[in-house]
């Protein structure tokens, strides 16, 4: 029996390395060549409470975590009863029979997993053990496994000499447990070797590539998860010739510390989330006022206040596009897969230094934790852009940078003219003044410029139809998977797919098409429907399907929920 | 503020303390151009909000760079432009409310740091741009429009503090004695690290305070304000501290330490350790 896709979830308590498990054995099916999704949740404590992990292996592409799980491995009684009703039918209960007892239903199996690893003279096998069962129960060739070992624990200096064996006897012994039990899941169809580079990593680290190629050099922090990973990476990476990263003592002194990066000419980034980012409202807005580039990522986590640090959720879009009082509307490029984020990133620095102001990066929890194999980026064909320097005759004297209503060549301190970057309202040298004209003059010209950042590209399909579906952000994945499955059905018919990941300014053509459909249906982590309420305040009749459990859309529920809402099963047909 | 700009409607009232400080500072950074010849565009100056973060606008002649931000966050802004371009000469002017109430969160991790700016604070004793309301530095008691009966805290002793938090470089100026004020800002530019101006800078209109700071020596009246006597030594942190135990306020350099080195300096000795690679080299290292 051949299967295109398998979903493991593993759960149990934090610290009991589920995250290895669930990493190690992605990485090693993507060595294959299958490819691999990682999906993690957690308490925000550091050990214990109840956690768990997910992988998703596939002959294809994956979009989302998926549902209906094929293998539960359950490290406690806990574990297996939060998450039994999502094993599906013929699906395996692994779990540790060391920690609690079932009866046997026929679809159950007990193993002693820390015994086991310890037989290997390896007190840390255990996980090795529950791999080479999932090995096993999947059909999975060892050497695949194997391989990955190898790679991981090859390096004997490190990690001496009995590590790759031991660790190798415990995916044996996991196997032999698997046969043994007499289950068999069916197995996955040979990999198709991508015939492009690729690479293996998670969100975060996506987007710190992304800016890095993008000439970043100013990097400053306070740590928040799930943004906290992206400091710690810039910390150990971001080094060089004129290069910074530097953890500051609060999310106040980030945002003003990189207008004044930005300001003395550096590309400068900060990343935080919510609690966080509420704390950079005034800057940003100092920033818009002033015009001075940069990017700041927001890596949302459930809300407000502390709210859900670990958990996901797509309730900072109102934030993130009106931070600050007064008239704001800041650029929004909000990244919708681990592939996305580098590119987000880089087109945030370009944005922010052609328009000179700053740009939120909409990021959030799931696509910060998951990693995933991707095309590996052609980063000579992802190009760069630069802010237009002043190099003009006026040194000291009088300089008018903020004059006309359109750009204008930004001076930088050190070269010729000076000018005073001013958060109150102010002439053309950047003087404050309370005169009517200038606060009309200087608005548009702030509102004017967001007019070159109208070159966002987005996705369509089955464009024809009268009712549309287009999600934003993480929900991206899921969807495009749901709507994907009722083309196959044939429930999707009358159902077109948009998406982008430039929410503001939205790309002109995209938003010409969405105000033709009768319906635009907007799948959306938040409980007020928050980037629908923005359509429709543009005119698009469009409409959330709404989730706040601090996770990601499930794939048969929203398909459910969309297949309702355009009334799909309906004697009455299609209604809207 | 180059030309003569008409649109540019604010003015400091009639005999405000912050004509003095704005003098001296042009003074200063004139002589770094003769002494350092350093051209003025190297100079970038960083205003909080009040009447006293204005004299970015109102500085005469060449301009430096400004950069007029947020109310109490000229340290944070500062710490960019410093960190970002270490060559640059950075300055900062802000007012008490400015500088040690909103802003004060951020004055102990530039002195940890050592930050290599020099900070001009305007002190008046009150919050000047909003119409007369306490400051961090009115005495207990004072009455002022938010505190029509009286203020229940204790007035704050700002050169204790940076000398508690330990900033490098600690002067104390008056606003009328323009001259030992310049000198007195450039010696702290010159400083390679966090040095602090502290100008009593009197408000006429709110806090009137120059009879007080300086007594009237014909009636034999003493000032509130001292001169620091020349055997002081300002690199003892234990005189710097026994002089502010003498009631009133002493001015001139209280405290210098030895030199260490600067946040910048500090941040490249580090950067050292570190690994450098191409984004290329990092992208492969995620490598399938
Ligand atoms: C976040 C914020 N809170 C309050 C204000 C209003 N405000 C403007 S200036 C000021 C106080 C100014 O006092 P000080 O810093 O001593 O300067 P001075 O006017 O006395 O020179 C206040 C509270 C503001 N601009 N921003
Ligand atoms: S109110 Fe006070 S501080 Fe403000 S300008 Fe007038 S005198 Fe100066
Ligand atoms: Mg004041």
């Amino acid at each position: 029996m051949q299967t295109t896709d398998f979903r493991i979830r593993i759960a149990g308590e934090g610290g009991q390395g589920l995250l290895s498990v669930a990493e190690g054995f992605a990485s090693a099916n993507v060595q294959a060549g299958y490819h691999a999704q990682t999906f993690a949740t957690f308490p925000s404590q550091i050990t214990g409470g109840p956690t768990w992990f997910q992988v998703r292996i596939s002959t294809e592409p994956i979009l989302s975590r998926g549902d209906q799980l094929d293998v539960l491995v359950a490290f406690n009684e806990h574990a297996y009863e939060a998450h039994k009703d999502e094993v599906r039918e013929g699906g395996v209960v692994v779990y540790d029979s060391k920690a609690f007892q079932m009866e046997d239903n026929g679809s159950s199996l007990g193993v002693p997993f820390d015994q086991l690893g310890r037989s290997t003279g390896n007190p840390r096998a255990a996980n090795m053990v529950v791999m080479g069962m999932l090995a096993g129960l999947m059909n999975m060739p060892q050497s695949i496994l194997e391989e990955f070992v190898k790679q991981r624990w090859g390096n004997v200096e490190r990690y001496g000499e009995k590590t790759v064996p031991q660790n190798i006897h415990g995916l044996t012994l996991g196997r032999e447990e698997a046969i043994k039990s007499g289950y068999n899941l069916g197995e996955l169809a040979p990999p198709e070797k991508p015939d492009y580079d690729q690479i293996f990593l998670n969100g975060n680290e996506a987007v710190c590539l992304g800016a890095v190629h993008a000439g970043l050099n100013f990097y400053v922090g306070y740590p928040i998860s799930p943004a906290t990973t992206i400091l710690v990476w810039m910390e150990q990476w971001l080094a060089g010739e004129e290069k910074t990263a530097y953890q500051v003592s609060s999310e106040i002194e980030a945002i003003n510390a990189i207008v004044g990066g930005g300001y003395a000419g550096k590309k400068a980034m900060t990343a935080t989330a919510g609690p966080g980012f509420s704390l950079m409202s005034e800057g940003l807005g100092f920033a818009w006022m002033a015009e001075i580039p940069l990017v700041v990522c927001d890596v949302q986590r459930g809300g407000p206040a502390t709210g859900l640090p670990t958990k996901t959720e797509q309730s900072d879009f109102f934030a993130a596009m009106h931070p600050a009082h007064g008239d704001v509307s800041l650029p929004i490029i909000a990244p919708g897969s681990v592939e996305e984020c580098f590119y987000a990133a880089v087109e945030a620095f370009n944005w922010a230094e052609r328009y000179q102001g700053p740009v939120i990066i909409l990021s959030e929890h799931s696509l910060s934790e998951r990693k995933q194999n991707v095309r590996k980026p052609d980063l000579d064909a992802v190009p760069i852009e630069n802010r237009t320097v002043y190099h003009g005759a006026n040194g000291t004297n009088g300089y008018h940078r903020y004059e006309p209503r359109e750009l204008s060549p930004m001076p930088l301190p050190g070269g010729p003219g000076s000018y005073v970057a001013n958060a109150s309202e102010h002439d053309g040298m950047g003087d404050t003044t309370h005169l009517p004209e200038r606060h009309i003059q200087m608005t548009e010209r702030r509102f004017g410029k967001l007019k070159l950042l109208e070159t966002g590209t987005y996705e369509s399909d089955n464009t024809a139809a009268s009712v549309a579906v287009m999600p934003w952000g993480g929900s991206k994945g899921p969807t495009r998977e749901v709507w994907q499955r009722m083309t196959e059905t044939g429930t999707a018919d009358n159902l077109a797919w948009y998406y982008t990941m430039y929410l503001n300014p939205l790309p002109p053509a995209l938003l010409d098409e969405l105000r033709e459909k009768e319906l635009v249906i907007v799948p959306e982590l938040n409980y007020q429907g928050q980037f629908s309420s923005h359509l429709r305040s543009l005119g698009v009749r469009a409409e959330s399907i709404t989730q706040y459990t601090g996770l990601p859309f499930a794939i048969g529920d929203l398909t459910e929920r969309i297949e309702e809402r355009i009334g799909v099963g309906r004697k009455e047909g299609v209604a809207v | 503020m180059s030309e003569k700009n008409p649109e540019y409607d604010f003015k400091w009232c009639p005999g405000c303390g912050d004509f003095g400080v704005r003098r001296a500072l042009e003074q200063a950074v004139a002589r770094r151009l003769i002494e350092a010849e350093e051209p003025i565009e190297q100079t970038v100056v960083v205003a909080g909000i009040g009447c006293s973060g204005n004299l970015v606008h109102l500085l005469e002649g060449d301009q430096p760079f400004g950069i007029h931000g947020l109310h109490g966050r000229t340290l944070p802004v500062a710490f960019g432009v410093k960190t970002g371009q270490p060559d640059l000469n950075v300055i900062v002017v802000a007012g008490d409310g400015d500088f040690l109430s909103i802003g004060m969160e951020h004055i102990a991790p530039q002195a940890q740091r050592n930050l290599n700016v020099c900070a001009v604070v305007m002190d008046n004793g009150v919050y000047g741009l909003t119409k007369g309301q306490s400051s961090p530095t009115s005495e207990i008691g004072m009455i002022t429009s938010s505190t029509p009966f009286g203020k229940a805290e204790e007035g704050l002793n700002p050169l204790r503090l940076y000398l508690t938090i330990g900033v490098s470089h600690i002067a104390s100026a008056l606003s009328s004695k323009i001259k030992d004020m310049a000198n007195m800002i450039y010696d702290a530019m010159e400083y390679p690290g966090f040095s602090v101006v502290h100008v009593q800078s009197p408000c006429t209109e709110y806090n009137d305070t120059y009879k007080i700071l300086k007594g009237d020596p014909r009636k034999g009246i003493p000032g509130r304000a001292w001169d620091i006597a020349d055997d002081h030594d300002p690199s003892s942190i234990d005189a710097a501290a026994s002089l502010l135990e003498r009631d009133g306020i002493p001015l001139g350099l209280l405290y210098q330490a030895e030199p260490n080195p600067t946040m910048d300096q500090r941040l490249d000795d580090l950067k050292t350790k570190a690994r450098v690679l191409t984004t290329e080299q990092m992208v492969a290292s995620y490598g399938v």
